[in-house]
C-alpha cells in the first residue's frame, strides 16, 4: 500500500495505483475527458493535470502513478491554471452549438465547461471544420464537434477487438475515421456512443427525437442473450426512446451489445400486435379480450376434452420471462399435458434423462479473468454472446488465457486461438474423442470406462495441441456453444465435453442461446414423464398447439416442418407480441402479449442470477402483460393455483428454491437410444448459425440493427475445395436441397469446415431448407 | 576556416567518394571497434571513458551520454534494442544528413560499441524520410559492413553479434521526438508516449531501448581513441568534445562546421564568411528551430557550448544555427516558424494541437497588417498555456519562439500591430531573400 494525500486528505491506495485511482478512492473529482476506466490510458487531453510537490509542471493524474508521500492538489492555483487552460484550448475549435445537439445535458464538455471555461471565448479566429463521416446506420457523426480524446478509438481497438477507427492526419487536421468509410457495426459498437463525451457519436435511431432531460431512465434487463445485461431504459411520456448500459461489474461492466441496444426499436414496430385476434371463416378480425378467451378456452376444452391432455402441445420461447414459462407450463400441466418444452432449435433431447440440473455456464463471469485454458465447443462466439466473448477477449490478450475451439466454422473472434479443430458437424465427436484420449495421454487419467471403447485410432496435432493447452493450465474451462446444443447429436457432445472437463480438471459449463435457456429449466417449462420434446411434438404433430412468443417459421430447427405441423393442426392458439404471415397462416387465435419493456419478469441467466424487471413503458392498444394472460386462462379454465395477485408472487413461486442448488452440467450415462442424427447421404452437411440480428423476434424488427451487414440476406457459404469439388463457381447462384429448396448465392469463405455448407437459420430465405442439421445437395443454377 | 577535427576529419571536396568502407578504415576507422572485440572491454570501463569525456546527447537535449547508457538494464534477459535518431527534422539543422552522406560507418560503429555496451542485439537507424538519397548511401554502408564482418553474428570472428537496420520515415517532424519514433518504429502513427516509463525500461516493443542522435553515436568511436579526457580537453568542462554546427540563414558560406565547444561564437560567423553582403547581424536562432531567439548583441558574446548559451536564455540544441541580419522581419520570421509547429503538431494532446494552430493563425493575422491591440499579451498566455502541459517537448517548443521573438523583438510586433506593416520595408526583406550565396561543400 502506498500513502497519497490529496487535497490534504490522506489516503491508503494499492501499489501501482495512479493519481486518478487515488483521487477516486479519495472521493475528489478530476476532470477528464480521454481517461475512462475500462480503456488504455491516453493522457492526452490534459484535462486531469493536478499539481504534486516538488514536480516542476502539472502532471496528469490519469498517468502520473502514485509514490509513497506523494502530496498533491487537485485544486491549487497551479492546477486550476492548467485545467482551465486546457478547457479553453478544447473550446477553441469546438462548434458553439449545444442548443441543436444531441448531447447538450449529458456532455461532459459542456458539464466541464461550466466549471472550468470562460465566459467569453478569447479566440476569434476561424474553426477548424469537418465533414460528418458516414458511419452505418448505428451511429451518427458530427466530426466537427470531436475533441480527439480517442476513447472510440481505444474502445474499438482494446474492447471491440477490431481498429475500426482510428484518428488520422496530425495537428488539428487530426480527425476521427473508420477505415476506409467503411460502417461501424460490430456487435458491441454502439458502446462508443456512450463513450463520447462530446456530441461527435451520436445514436442515429434515436438522435433529434428527445433531449437528456426530458427522459425517464428506468433499469431492466436484456432480453437477448443469456447474459442479462444491466439496462437502463429511458422513456418520454411512456415511450421507450433509448437503451443505455447499467454498470454491473459482475456481469456486463458498462458494456452492452448493439441488441441489446437497438434493439428497442421494435416496441414500435408497426407489426405489433395490439389487438385480440380471431380467424373465423378464413378471415381475420380483431376482437375483444373476453371473446378471444372464451373463444380460446372452449376450443382448448374441447381438444383436451376429446383426446385428453396429450393431443395439446406447448412451445414458448426462450426469450419468455420466468413469470411466463411458470403459468404456461402450470397451464400446460392442469390440462393434463406435459408436452411443453422451450428448447425450441434442439434436436437432441437423448440428455433429459440423465440430465443433472438446469445447465448454465458453470463459473461467474468474472472468472473468465482467472482462466489459464478454455475450450469453446461449437460457437458462433462472437454474434452468439458478445459480451461473453469480449471478457474471453480481454483475458486472451491481457492475461495469457488460451482459447482453444472444437467447431464446423472458424470465423474470426478477434481473439488469438491457440489451437482449433475445424471439423463437419459429424466429426465433432470424434475430435472430442480424440481431444480426452490426448488428455488421458498427457494427464496419465484413464479415459472413463463406457468411452474407453469410443477413442479414435489416431489424433491429428491440433486436435492434441487443444488437450495440451487444457493439460497445463490450472483454472481451465469447458463451454459448450449453442451450435453444440442444436447438434443432432448433442447429448454425445455434453458427454464428451464432461469428460474433457474431468480429465482436465476444467469447469464444464453451456453458453446458452437466449435470456431464459437457464431460468426455462428452473420454471419447468421441460416435458415431464411420458411428455413430448419440441422436436417430437413438431415430429408427431398434436391436434392442438400453444405458441408462446415463437415465430414458427423461424424460431425452430425446423421451420418449414413446424408449419406444416401447425397447418394440420385442429386448433394453434398463439400468443405473440408481434403479427406475422407464418402467425396468419398457421393460428386460429392471435393473443397480443407484450415484450420485457411492458411486463415485470425475470431472466435466470447464464450464471444463475434471477434477475428481474418492472415495466417501464405502456404498451399498444390492447396488448397485455404474458403473466396476466396466462393467469386468466387459467382461471376461465377453472384451474387451480392461478390467483397470483402480482408478477412477484408468480416469480416467488417459480423460484421458490435456492436457483444455485438447481444448477448442475452433469450428464449421466445415455440410454441405448435410436442414433438421432440423419443418415450420411450426400457429400454435404449443413452448418447453420442463428445470425445475431435474426435471432429473436425483436432483433429481427429493430429496423437500424436490420440495415447493417450482420442482417444480410443469406448466403450458401462454402470453403474454396468445397466449392471445386462442387463445380460451383464463388459468386453464383445456387439451388441448395435439404427438406425443400432454395435458391441462395454461393460464397467462397475459407472458414467453413470442408464438407460443409454455411447457411443461416432463422431467415426467411432459408426456412424452406428444413432442419438446421443434415444434408444438403448444392447445384449451380 | 572550418575546422574538421572528429567526424568530418579527411572529408574534403570530393567528400562523395570517401564516404565507403575502405575510407572509413584508412582514416583510422573500426580500430576502436577492432580493440574493444579483441580486449573484450568490460562495458563498465567504456561507460567510465564517456563519462569522462563530458560527450552530451547530440540531438538537442544534451543529455551525457555514459550516463545515459548505464540506465540500459544490462543484466534483463531477453532483446534489448539500440536506436539511432537520424529523424533530424528541426529547421536549420542538418548536421546528421552531412554525417550519414560523408562518413556513415562512424555511425555504425558508435552503435557496434553501444550494442557491445548495453548487451543489444538489434538496432534500427531510423532516418529522415526527406533525404532518401542519404538513406539508400546508409543502406549501402551497412551491407559494406556486413560483408566485411563488421556486422550481424560473431562480429570479428568474436561471440559478439548485432544487426543494423536502417528504416526510413515518412517526413513527420514528431518522429525526432524519440518515443514517437519508437512508435513509428514500430509501425504505428508517430506519436510520442506518455513517459513513464522511459525507452530504457520500456522502448521499441515494450524492451529496454536506447536511443541516441546520429552525431552522438559517430562522435563515440574518437572518443574513445582519443580518450575521454582528451575529448573533454578540446572543449570546455562539461561540455567536452567537438560538435558539429549547421549555420544557415544571412551568412556568406553556410554549411556544416566541426567546433570545439566554447569556440566565441563571432569565430563561427567568420568561418561561415561573415553576414552576408556585409550588412548588420540581426538575430541569431542558436541551436535549431525551437530554441529561443538571441538579438545579435548577447549572442556575439556568447561561447558555443550547452552551459554558456542556456545562460544566454537560448538552448544549444542540435547546434543549427539561423542567422538573420538586418533585412529580415521578425514578425515574418516568427509567422514561418510558428507555421511548421502548426503543421508539425502530431495532434495528440490538446494544448500542442490547439495551440500550435492558434499561435499560427494570431501570428498571422499580424503578419497580415490585421493585429489587435492585445494579441501580443494573448501570444504570450497561449505559449504559456501549452508550455509544461503536453507529453512531448513539441509544444514546448513552438512556445519558446513565440515568448522569445517577442520579448527581444516586442518593437517590431508593437510597429506591425499599429502600422499595419514592416518596421523593415518590403523592398529591404526583399533584399535578404536574394539567394546568392556559396554553399561550403561542408
Amino acid at each position: 500500500m502506498l500513502e497519497i494525500e490529496i487535497d490534504g486528505n490522506a489516503v491508503q491506495v494499492p501499489d501501482g495505483s495512479t493519481v486518478m485511482d487515488a483521487a477516486t478512492l479519495a472521493g475528489v473529482y478530476i476532470p477528464h475527458f480521454c481517461y475512462h476506466k475500462k480503456l488504455s490510458i491516453a493522457a492526452s487531453c490534459r484535462m486531469c493535470l493536478v499539481q504534486v510537490e516538488k514536480a516542476p509542471k502539472p502532471l496528469p493524474a490519469c498517468a502520473t502513478p502514485v509514490t509513497n508521500g506523494m502530496k498533491v492538489w487537485t485544486h491549487s492555483e497551479t492546477a486550476i491554471k492548467a485545467q482551465k487552460g486546457v478547457m479553453e484550448f478544447l473550446l477553441i475549435n469546438h462548434p458553439l452549438e449545444c442548443p441543436i445537439c444531441d448531447q447538450g445535458g449529458e456532455c461532459q464538455l459542456q458539464d466541464l465547461a461550466v466549471g472550468y471555461g470562460g465566459a467569453h471565448a478569447r479566440y476569434r479566429e476561424e474553426k477548424r471544420v469537418w465533414v460528418n463521416k458516414n458511419f452505418g446506420p448505428l451511429i451518427a457523426s458530427d466530426a466537427t464537434r470531436c475533441i480527439n480524446c480517442t476513447r472510440c478509438v481505444r474502445f474499438t481497438t482494446e474492447i471491440g477487438g477490431l481498429m475500426e477507427l482510428g484518428q488520422a492526419h496530425r495537428g488539428d487536421h487530426a480527425e476521427i475515421m473508420s477505415f476506409l468509410g467503411r460502417a461501424i457495426d460490430s456487435e458491441l459498437s454502439g458502446n462508443i456512443i456512450d463513450l463520447c463525451p462530446v456530441g461527435a457519436l451520436t445514436s442515429k435511431p434515436f438522435r433529434f427525437s428527445a433531449r437528456a432531460w426530458e427522459l425517464s431512465r428506468r433499469r431492466s434487463i436484456s432480453p437477448h442473450d443469456s447474459l442479462g445485461a444491466n439496462l437502463i431504459v429511458q422513456t418520454k411520456h411512456d415511450k421507450v426512446m433509448r437503451v443505455l448500459p447499467f454498470d454491473n461489474d459482475r456481469l456486463n461492466e458498462c458494456w452492452i451489445t448493439d441488441k441489446d441496444r437497438f434493439s428497442y426499436e421494435a416496441l414500435a414496430s408497426e407489426h405489433r400486435l395490439t389487438s385480440p385476434m380471431i380467424r373465423k371463416d378464413g378471415e381475420w378480425r380483431a376482437v375483444s379480450w373476453q371473446i378471444a378467451l372464451e373463444f380460446t378456452v372452449a376450443a382448448l376444452q374441447e381438444v383436451v376434452g376429446g383426446q385428453g391432455g396429450q393431443a395439446l402441445g406447448t412451445l414458448a420461447s426462450p426469450h419468455a420471462t420466468i413469470e411466463e414459462l411458470y403459468l404456461l407450463q402450470k397451464l400446460a400441466r392442469g390440462l393434463a399435458s406435459e408436452n411443453i418444452d422451450f428448447r425450441l432449435r434442439q434436436r437432441d433431447f437423448r440428455g433429459d434423462a440423465v440430465r443433472g440440473g438446469a445447465p448454465w455456464l458453470g463459473m461467474s463471469v468474472v472468472d473468465i479473468h482467472d482462466l489459464h485454458s478454455l475450450l469453446v465447443i461449437g460457437s458462433f462466439l462472437r454474434k452468439d454472446a458478445p459480451l461473453l466473448a469480449q471478457k474471453v477477449r480481454h483475458s486472451a490478450l491481457r492475461h495469457g488465457l488460451r482459447v482453444s475451439a472444437v467447431g464446423s466454422s472458424a470465423e474470426d473472434w478477434r481473439m488469438p486461438v491457440a489451437a482449433r479443430a475445424l471439423v463437419a458437424p459429424a466429426a465433432m465427436a470424434a475430435a472430442l474423442a480424440g481431444i480426452a484420449a490426448a488428455l488421458a495421454a498427457e494427464t496419465g487419467k484413464p479415459v472413463a470406462e463406457a468411452l474407453a471403447g469410443r477413442l479414435p485410432p489416431d489424433i491429428p496435432n491440433n486436435v492434441r495441441a487443444i488437450a495440451q493447452s487444457l493439460a497445463s493450465g490450472e483454472k481451465n474451462a469447458v463451454w459448450l456453444g449453442s451450435f453444440a446444443v442444436q447438434h443432432p447429436r448433442a447429448a454425445e457432445l455434453h458427454l464428451w465435453a464432461q469428460e474433457i472437463a474431468r480429465l482436465s480438471g476444467a469447469a464444464l459449463g453451456f453458453i446458452g442461446e437466449a435470456a431464459n435457456s437457464t431460468g426455462g429449466y428452473l420454471a419447468s417449462a421441460v416435458p415431464g414423464a411420458g411428455g413430448l420434446d419440441a422436436r417430437a411434438m413438431i415430429e408427431s404433430p398434436r391436434d392442438a398447439y400453444l405458441l408462446f412468443g415463437v415465430e414458427p417459421d423461424l424460431d425452430f430447427a425446423d421451420g418449414a416442418a413446424t408449419m406444416t405441423a401447425l397447418d394440420q393442426a385442429q386448433l394453434v392458439v398463439a400468443a405473440s407480441i408481434f403479427d406475422s404471415p407464418a402467425l396468419r397462416q398457421s393460428a386460429d387465435v392471435l393473443l397480443p402479449i407484450v415484450p420485457f419493456t411492458e411486463t415485470p419478469g425475470t431472466f435466470v441467466n447464464c450464471i444463475g442470477d434471477a434477475q428481474s424487471f418492472h415495466a417501464v413503458a405502456l404498451p399498444p392498444g390492447e396488448a397485455r402483460p404474458g403473466w396476466k394472460v396466462l393467469r386468466v386462462l387459467g382461471n376461465l379454465l377453472d384451474l387451480p393455483g392461478f390467483n397470483q395477485d402480482d408478477a412477484k408472487a408468480v416469480r416467488d413461486e417459480a423460484l421458490s428454491g435456492d436457483i444455485r442448488a438447481c444448477l448442475d452440467n452433469a450428464i449421466g450415462e445415455l440410454p441405448e437410444a435410436e442414433d438421432p442424427s440423419p443418415a450420411q447421404t450426400s457429400r454435404l452437411q449443413r452448418v447453420a448459425d442463428v445470425p445475431v440480428y435474426f435471432a429473436d423476434p425483436l432483433v429481427r424488427r429493430a429496423a437500424s440493427l436490420q440495415k447493417t451487414a450482420d442482417a444480410a440476406p443469406p448466403t450458401a457459404r462454402m470453403s474454396a475445395s468445397t466449392l471445386a469439388a462442387l463445380g460451383v463457381s464463388a459468386g453464383s447462384r445456387v439451388r441448395v436441397t435439404g427438406t425443400g429448396t432454395v435458391e441462395l448465392q454461393a460464397v467462397a469463405d475459407e472458414s467453413v469446415a470442408s464438407g460443409c455448407a454455411r447457411i443461416a437459420a432463422a431467415h426467411p430465405a432459408t426456412v424452406a431448407l428444413g432442419p438446421m442439421h443434415g444434408n444438403l445437395s448444392v447445384e449451380q443454377i | 576556416m572550418s575546422a574538421r577535427a572528429l567526424i568530418l576529419a579527411g572529408i574534403g571536396a570530393d567528400a562523395d567518394r570517401t564516404w565507403r568502407l575502405q575510407d572509413y578504415v584508412a582514416r583510422g576507422g573500426y580500430d576502436t571497434l577492432r580493440k574493444i572485440v579483441a580486449e573484450k572491454t568490460p562495458p563498465e570501463a567504456i561507460i567510465a571513458e564517456l563519462k569522462t569525456s563530458g560527450l552530451r546527447g547530440r540531438g538537442g537535449a544534451g543529455f551525457p551520454t555514459g550516463l545515459k547508457w548505464s540506465f540500459m538494464p544490462r543484466a534483463f534477459p531477453g532483446d534489448k534494442y539500440l536506436v539511432c535518431n537520424s529523424d533530424e527534422g528541426e529547421p536549420g539543422t542538418f548536421k546528421d544528413r552531412d554525417i550519414l552522406r560523408y562518413n556513415p560507418h562512424a555511425v555504425i560503429e558508435g552503435m557496434l560499441i553501444g550494442a557491445w555496451v548495453m548487451g543489444c542485439t538489434r538496432g534500427y537507424n531510423y532516418i529522415h524520410g526527406e533525404i532518401f538519397q542519404v538513406y539508400l548511401r546508409f543502406e549501402e554502408a551497412l551491407e559494406e559492413a556486413r560483408a566485411a564482418g563488421l556486422l550481424g553474428q560473431n562480429i570479428l570472428g568474436s561471440d559478439f553479434s548485432f544487426e543494423l537496420f536502417a528504416h526510413h520515415g515518412y517526413g513527420a517532424y514528431v518522429c525526432g521526438e524519440e518515443t514517437a519514433l519508437l512508435e513509428s518504429l514500430e509501425g504505428k502513427k508517430g506519436q510520442p508516449r506518455f513517459k513513464p516509463p522511459f525507452p530504457a525500461s520500456y522502448g521499441l516493443y515494450g524492451k529496454p531501448t536506447t536511443i541516441n542522435n546520429t552525431e552522438t553515436f559517430a562522435s563515440v568511436p574518437f572518443v574513445l581513441k582519443m580518450g575521454g579526457e582528451a575529448f573533454l580537453g578540446l572543449g570546455k568542462p562539461n561540455n567536452g568534445g567537438a560538435k558539429i554546427f549547421s549555420i544557415s540563414g544571412h551568412v556568406n558560406r553556410p554549411g556544416n562546421y566541426e567546433l570545439n565547444l566554447g569556440t566565441p561564437f563571432p569565430e563561427l560567423l567568420e568561418m561561415a564568411g561573415g553576414v552576408r553582403d556585409g550588412r548588420k547581424l540581426k538575430a541569431v536562432i542558436p541551436g535549431g528551430s525551437s530554441a529561443p531567439v538571441l538579438p545579435a548583441d548577447i549572442i556575439m558574446d556568447c561561447t558555443l557550448d550547452f552551459d554558456a548559451i542556456a545562460k544566454a536564455g537560448s538552448m544549444l540544441g542540435s547546434g543549427a544555427v539561423i542567422v538573420m541580419d538586418e533585412t529580415a522581419c521578425m514578425v515574418r520570421a516568427l509567422e514561418r516558424l510558428s507555421y511548421f509547429y502548426h503543421e508539425e503538431s502530431c495532434g495528440q494532446c490538446t494544448p500542442c494541437r490547439e495551440g500550435t494552430g492558434w499561435l499560427y493563425r494570431v501570428v498571422r493575422r499580424i503578419e497580415e497588417g490585421l493585429g489587435r491591440s492585445g494579441d501580443l499579451d494573448l501570444l504570450c498566455s497561449i505559449a504559456e498555456n501549452i508550455s509544461g502541459r503536453t507529453i512531448c517537448a513539441l509544444g514546448d517548443a513552438a512556445a519558446g519562439p513565440v515568448r522569445s521573438f517577442i520579448k527581444h523583438f516586442i518593437d517590431e510586433f508593437i510597429y506591425h500591430i499599429e502600422y499595419k506593416k514592416c518596421l523593415v520595408p518590403l523592398a529591404v526583406q526583399d533584399l535578404g531573400s536574394q539567394i546568392n550565396v556559396n554553399v561550403s561543400p561542408t
